[in-house]
């Protein structure tokens, strides 16, 4: 069984719908995201979940108690938000024993070796007199990080909890995020808008959009097998295009392109624009019927094939990857 | 959809609701009932019968008093237009030019606020009373009247003038000028299409702000207005001189019309779409201009030796055995007769200021703390929201007014606070309210808006969130609501003229009953007490500001990452 489940959750603000029956479960252990553009209503229901709102309707039921009417003192769990909420006037170590010490159980000594404990995980042993000003982005956020487990909660939730840094930290954040997760085997929900977070954290993904849920699974199958237009548009890049048998979404990583005409299944397209983007080239081309489509290359690949604008290229693409759908998206 | 949980609603924090009842309750019994009350009370008449506006009429049948009306609307008309073009001068002068003093000029700007307004009338007759001492120099003007009325509410509403402007000339966006000199545009031009644009809303607020505050002073007309009489003359003439209350009540209403049309400008203003200053603008380079520089210095020396003049005048009278005529140093006019109030009116003072400093500071960080962050009682928080502005258009003499009317009846159970020190208390904080509450409100915004969230998820107590994280991070606001509360009520007479118990007499009031009994010397010397002990106050808070603003800076900065 589940440990963490929302049942046909329903919430609106001020006539607004923020969340139209909402159904999700979350195992034990497991890191879920939960990813869509802002206004989705993903923050909503992280805060459903955390007890900070109320649902106007259905249920969160947590280890198998319902608790949709608790409070968030009663919910054990530990919270990272964007901006962190670390009290500036409390250095590190503090920020961590003002929730320890209510636990009235533990004697000084206890909370204080629970305290360096977590700051040993997070690898900030050597900063905990600092405040949290005279700290870097990616410094606070593993204090806040820390501050949320100390309490070893029974869950873990993080909204939006890396957008607030460099990329560069960011992304060496996330390795360390799953490396704690990991490590303590909590049940965490993180909420975000950044597609690649969710895809390198998440064992399993949860797409909203417009106060519904779109798709949920692994990060593999959701990008590889999106069930609508709007996941398929949102993760990654998705080339659409329609024909006689239907509408299509193909990734342009998939798509083969050569100078050579293959011999058989082509479309043949001229080459409007080449975009470097490092260690890819993206080439946009223009099929016979005027639909716009990108293939990515390996630049080396592309610059053996001396690829210019106005070329004429042919486009191979897989049965196997091509994914079909019932209506047509704009044009992307 | 299922709405289950609309009809399970419950009071998530029932402590925080209970609080939150009882302080709108207070605040509801310190200003709303008492206001309506008065409202009622203008339109009965003295056996409590219904008189529609029979009492109106009454009023302005009487030549004397209507004339009163007129007086007070022409010496605030005068008043205001050169307040607010000395306050814009000045500032602009601090804002605009390069001249020197600066930091002395800043300060001297604000003397006036640290004395009651009767000091400014006291000061003008040291100077230029019968026995003045710019009138034994031989410079003579009749200061008893509408002149010395002026004068003194200049000086009283200066400060206020300058201060709107000293922060609306704060800001300017250097590339507007820059372009304006690209073009050829000489200073003129730039002044008149850029600058004057710039504070164009700040000079309306500045003329409604200074013209409401001299239309309801009591202090300055009261010692130098002789029989130039005024509303808050009258209305005090009225209710203490013939016990005519309904006729008291009738003036209160008309000394609300001022702030009444300020609130309607500041709508009419604000809903219009005036330019904000944009996030690229650049920082204004002032350009050396030497005979810019010398006007405005001028300008500057002249208000500041002004209010230097006062003050040595009153220092010269106060430390005087009988100025002009014994010209010899003493220590005794600081021996206060006992008839006028003696030293223990400045004590009372101080009293009463230190506790509505205590317990209107607690009072508006606890409420607006509510207010802003708290989780509870909607309608209570806008209502609470909506009224923290009104005390700001209420005179003091129609606060003391209504706080008669309300507490005095017999019915009232609250009936016991009246002729104590806690009647006094709870009018200044009435009637002070406003401000403090937007500095409160204000340095709680700046929190993190999750703090609440946190510590609810580390089963942290919210009292315990308020008192280690709330409150330590706005000290320096609660400072401020601190020492603006004791400021003023070390300064206040009209909300508590009618109200100060026979054996509580405030340093204030004495003032007045000094210059009544022709004790002007004696006069002095309270004023300088009473400057002194606020001068003490403000600098406390400005070293400790000094000391703390960068880490306070540094604290706040870490809640603007996001």
């Amino acid at each position: 069984m589940s440990y963490l489940k929302v049942e046909n959750i329903y919430k609106q603000f001020a006539g607004k719908v923020a969340l139209e029956d909402v159904n999700a479960e979350f195992e034990k252990g497991e890191l879920v995201c939960i990813l869509g553009p802002s206004g989705c209503g993903k923050t909503t229901l992280l805060r459903i979940i955390a007890g900070l709102e109320t649902a106007d309707g259905g249920k969160v039921i947590i280890d198998g108690r319902d608790c949709t009417m608790l409070p968030p003192s009663k919910r054990n769990f530990g919270i990272v938000f964007q901006s962190y909420a670390l009290f500036p006037n409390m250095t590190v170590e503090q920020n961590i024993l003002f929730g320890l010490s209510e636990q009235k159980k533990l004697n000084r000594k206890q909370l204080r070796s629970r305290a360096l404990e977590v700051l040993e995980l997070v690898d900030l042993t050597e900063h905990k007199n600092k405040y949290p000003f005279q700290l870097s982005g990616g410094q606070q956020q593993r204090t806040a990080l820390a501050r949320a487990i100390a309490l070893s909660p029974g869950y873990l939730l993080l909204d939006e909890p890396l957008s607030a840094l460099d990329a560069k930290v960011r992304s060496k954040l996330r390795l360390e995020i799953r490396r704690i997760q990991r490590e303590l085997g909590i049940t965490t929900v993180m909420v975000t808008h950044d597609q690649e977070e969710a895809l390198t954290m998440a064992d399993r993904i949860i797409v909203m959009n417009n106060a519904v849920i779109e798709q949920v699974g692994a990060p593999r199958a959701i990008y590889e097998r999106p069930e609508n237009k709007f996941v398929a548009d949102f993760i990654g890049t998705m080339n659409f295009y329609h024909n006689s048998t239907g509408d299509f979404g193909i990734r342009p990583e998939n798509i083969i392109l050569t100078k050579n005409k293959p011999s058989e299944n082509y479309l043949t397209g001229k080459i409007t624009f080449l975009e470097f983007k490092g260690a890819m080239i993206r080439v946009y081309s223009k099929l016979h019927d005027n639909c716009e489509i990108c293939a990515d290359l390996p630049a080396e690949t592309a610059a053996a094939m001396e690829l210019t604008e106005n070329d004429t290229v042919y486009l191979r693409i897989a049965d196997r990857h091509l994914i079909q759908y019932a209506e047509a998206l704009e044009a992307v | 959809m299922m709405l289950n949980n609309k009809q399970k609603l419950q009071i998530k924090n029932p402590s925080q609701s209970i609080l939150m009842l009882v302080l709108t309750f207070t605040f509801f019994t310190g200003m709303v009932l008492p206001l309506f009350t008065l409202f009622i009370k203008a339109f009965q008449n003295s056996d409590g019968g219904f008189a529609g506006f029979g009492n109106y009429l009454k009023y302005f049948s009487q030549p004397a008093l209507s004339y009163s009306v007129i007086n007070t609307i022409n010496v605030s008309f005068i008043t205001s237009v050169i307040s607010t073009v000395l306050g814009f001068a000045y500032a602009y002068a601090l804002r605009r030019t390069n001249i020197k003093l600066k930091k002395i000029f800043r300060y001297a700007a604000l003397f006036p606020i640290f004395v009651p307004t009767v000091v400014h009338g006291i000061g003008l007759i040291v100077l230029f009373g019968k026995q003045g001492i710019l009138t034994q120099l031989g410079f003579f003007i009749e200061i008893y009247g509408k002149t010395g009325i002026i004068l003194s509410e200049i000086i009283y509403t200066f400060p206020q003038s300058f201060l709107m402007f000293y922060v609306a000339l704060h800001y300017a966006d250097g590339r507007l000028y820059e372009v304006a000199d690209s073009m050829g545009c000489n200073a003129l031009v730039k002044f008149l299409r850029i600058t004057l644009p710039e504070v164009k809303y700040t000079l309306i607020n500045s003329l409604f702000v200074c013209f409401t505050l001299s239309f309801t002073d009591f202090g300055a007309p009261k010692v130098i207005g002789g029989s130039f009489n005024v509303l808050a003359t009258d209305l005090y003439k009225q209710v203490a001189g013939q016990f005519n209350f309904n006729m008291g009540a009738v003036v209160s209403t008309l000394l609300l019309i001022p702030a009444l049309l300020t609130f309607a400008a500041d709508r009419a203003l604000n809903s219009g779409n005036f330019s904000e200053i944009s996030s690229k603008a650049i920082k204004l380079k002032i350009k050396d201009n030497k005979l810019r520089d010398a006007m405005f210095f001028t300008v500057c020396f002249l208000i500041f030796s002004f209010f230097l003049l006062i003050i040595g005048a009153l220092t010269l009278d106060a430390l005087m055995k009988y100025y002009p005529y014994e010209r010899s140093f003493t220590f005794g006019h600081f021996k206060f007769s006992q008839s006028t109030g003696g030293i223990q009116s400045f004590v009372n003072s101080i009293v009463m200021s230190l506790l509505t400093a205590v317990f209107g500071t607690i009072f508006i960080f606890v409420y607006s703390y509510l207010i802003e962050k708290g989780k509870e009682m909607r309608t209570l928080k806008k209502i609470g929201r909506l009224l923290s502005v009104v005390p700001i258009a209420l005179p003091g003499m129609v606060i003391g007014l209504s706080f008669i009317f309300f507490f005095n009846s017999r019915e009232n159970p609250l009936n016991f606070i009246y002729g104590t020190v806690v009647i006094l208390v709870l009018a200044n904080i009435v009637h002070f309210y406003s401000v403090p509450y937007v500095t409160a409100a204000g340095a709680l915004r700046k929190l993190d808006k999750e703090f609440e969230s946190i510590a609810e998820s580390m089963r942290i107590p919210g009292w315990k969130v308020f008192l280690k994280v709330s409150v330590p991070m706005s000290f320096p606001a609660i400072l401020e609501i601190f020492m603006f509360y004791f400021v003023n009520s070390m300064v206040t007479v009209s909300a508590v003229v009618f109200l100060y118990p026979a054996d509580f007499k405030i340093a204030s009031v004495a003032i007045t009953h000094m210059e009544e009994a022709g004790d002007i010397a004696q006069a002095a010397a309270m004023s300088l007490l009473i400057l002194l002990v606020n001068l003490i106050i403000r600098g406390s808070y400005e070293i400790y500001m000094f000391f703390n603003r960068k880490h306070q800076k540094k604290m706040e900065e870490v809640m603007l990452d996001d």
